[in-house]
């Protein structure tokens, strides 16, 4: 007892891990926010397209020694207006939704293969890729920090501007639509959402495992919520405790942290699956 | 206001077809006085929901003109409140019955939408859930609720959009906006009581406001009508509000017969009354008599109700 009393005492005495919870909290943020609008919005498919064509940005930033993060996050941008730009044509065309789906996995696969070329052309390239495939969490930078907390109070103020009209496209988007209010613009601003959020998310769990940070605690959160804002709480607070306790499981078990948190979460859906009482 | 003036709706020659496949609708030609209260029967695949949702612009004519209080489909949004047949509703959504009535009110602004959530607001759609039976489910989440009860608060919720003393007091006062209030299946899986309250709601809004109701369980409740018009790819206006036996004959055929109702009164002798509600009745289309077929007119509809099923 005293040893596991000594040994969380060391956790949390580590810097790595002080930056690592912040981290996590800051993401949690952005998780509740832009995974409650993701599932809602049935975005899950496109924000896996979205994470993964962001390597593609990491790859430019690579190949032409440019800052990562901005270059992530206009690559990833970019890929994910025109993922949702494919969608909106195709729904107003009256295509089926396979059409739209073959679109985003095309740009899925097309992002990470053309960042794969580019990272393996670039001169001195140093491995450091699993970093963004699998995320550091305990690396991250203070200037990182820094950037998350400027992502969350950009996400949140969005949110803030646009409550009402985000609400009303993730009820209802077709009777929005009939209101007259701007579904296809904000159909965009949902998927800046979803850039932001994936874009800031790689540095603590990497792009692999972003879809889970955003689907899961959403996914939990909506069942015990009757309003859109206190499941964006919940869902934030979720994702926080399984940053949380992925850390201490990799503490303990030297697994790396990124597939350490998605395990405790992904146990923990199962978990809420087999209880909940079948609806 | 120059669209008080307009009629509600002006459809000329209007056609649809999704690209490149078969028509849905051909050469629809539909006028609408303001304060009309019209019904749409006819098949399923007839084109009904389709109608309805170029009137509010969700879909565009391949051809022809069609006009909302003299203004483009788009255009005329707050004018319109809708009840589509398939909601895009989430009802996993994390809200309540409430908040969704509320957000019928929904206009476009700068940020998105806006729709007002104040005091006032919130009586207004508690009188619509309680005219519409759902008093007491205000506060209970969306997921909570049946499928008939959901359908009810998505008409509360297009009430919203609509001229706010002329629904709550149509005796009162002449609507503050004109309004067209387009329902599609506004009872499917509300009870027969249900039902026939709506409609007598629905019957003192006459006048007022402008109504366009499509559905199959119309007949107890006809008399709230001043025009029924049958729907399967062309429009054909019937003539007079009532759906009498002779029209449904024209329209359906005359049954060989699976309603028990029917059946005893004509084994007494008496006609099958157009009163009757009976499910197979109202379903329509078990066995086409060939000579209701051949019978010209808006019978001639007949040739593509045929191997359809009304639902």
């Amino acid at each position: 007892m005293d040893a596991l009393i000594l040994s969380l005492e060391a956790l949390l005495a580590s810097p790595f891990m002080r930056h690592a919870l912040l981290a996590g909290l800051l993401a949690g943020i952005a998780c509740g926010v832009t995974g409650v609008l993701v599932l809602q919005n049935r975005l899950t498919f496109l924000a896996g397209g979205a994470a993964h064509a962001a390597y593609g940005g990491v790859g430019l930033a690579f190949y032409f020694s440019l800052p990562v993060l901005p270059c992530t996050l206009l690559f990833s941008l970019g890929a994910a207006a025109l993922m949702a730009l494919l969608v909106l044509r195709g729904e107003s065309e009256g295509q089926r939704g396979d059409a739209q789906d073959a679109a985003i996995g095309a740009l899925w696969a097309g992002g990470t293969a053309f960042g794969i070329i580019l990272i393996e052309l670039s001169p001195g390239y140093s491995g450091d890729l699993m970093g963004y495939l699998f995320g550091s969490i305990l690396t991250v930078p203070t200037a990182d920090l820094v950037g998350m907390v400027f992502f969350d109070l950009l996400l949140l103020g969005l949110l803030f501007f646009f409550r009402q009209g985000l609400w009303a496209l993730s009820l209802d988007k077709e009777f929005a639509a009939v209101r007259g209010l701007p579904v296809r613009r904000l159909y965009l601003l949902l998927v800046v959402f979803v850039a932001l959020t994936v874009v800031m998310l790689i540095r603590v769990v990497g792009l692999i495992l972003v879809l889970a940070l955003l689907t899961i605690p959403a996914s939990l959160a909506r069942t015990f919520c009757r309003s859109l804002y206190p499941s964006m709480a919940l869902a934030g607070l979720f994702s926080l405790l399984f940053c949380v306790a992925g850390l201490v499981f990799s503490w303990f078990t030297d697994i790396s942290s990124g597939a350490s948190i998605i395990v405790v979460a992904v146990a923990v859906y199962l978990l809420a699956r087999v209880m909940a009482p079948a609806r | 206001m120059s669209s008080a003036l307009s009629p509600a709706l002006e459809i000329a020659d209007l056609s649809f077809s999704h690209s490149g496949r078969e028509p849905v609708l051909e050469d629809v030609t539909l006028d609408m006085r303001t304060g009309e209260f019209l019904a749409l029967i006819g098949p399923n695949g007839g084109g009904k929901s389709t109608l309805l949702r170029l009137i509010v612009g969700l879909l565009r004519p391949c051809s022809g003109t069609l006009t909302v209080f003299g203004k483009a489909p788009g255009q005329a949004s707050a004018n319109i409140g809708y009840v589509p047949q398939f909601s895009g509703l989430s009802p996993d959504f994390p809200a309540t019955v409430l908040e969704m009535t509320l957000m019928g009110a929904a206009e476009p602004c700068a940020r998105g939408g806006i729709w007002g959530r104040d005091r006032r607001a919130r009586d207004r759609a508690h009188a619509y859930l309680e005219i519409l039976g759902l008093t007491g489910l205000a506060g209970q989440s969306l997921s909570s609720l049946s499928g008939g009860q959901r359908r009810r608060a998505m008409v509360a919720r297009a009430l919203m959009g609509g001229p706010e003393n002329f629904l709550l007091h149509p005796d009162s006062t002449s609507p503050e906006f004109p309004f067209l209030l387009l329902l599609d299946e506004p009872t499917a899986g509300v009870d027969a009581e249900g039902t026939f309250c709506f409609y007598e709601f629905l019957g003192k809004l006459r006048g007022g406001i402008s109504i366009i109701v499509v559905s199959h369980d119309l007949f107890m409740v006809s008399p709230f009508f001043d025009r029924v018009a049958f729907v399967n790819r062309r429009l054909t206006p019937l003539s007079g509000p009532s759906l009498t036996q002779d029209a449904l004959a024209a329209l359906f055929g005359r049954h060989m017969h699976a309603c028990p109702v029917a059946d005893m009164q004509h084994a007494l002798g008496g006609r099958h009354l157009s009163g009757c509600s009976h499910p197979a009745c109202a379903a329509g289309l078990q066995t086409h008599n060939p000579e209701a077929a051949a019978g010209g007119g808006p019978g001639s509809a007949l040739g593509r109700v045929d191997g359809e099923v009304a639902g």
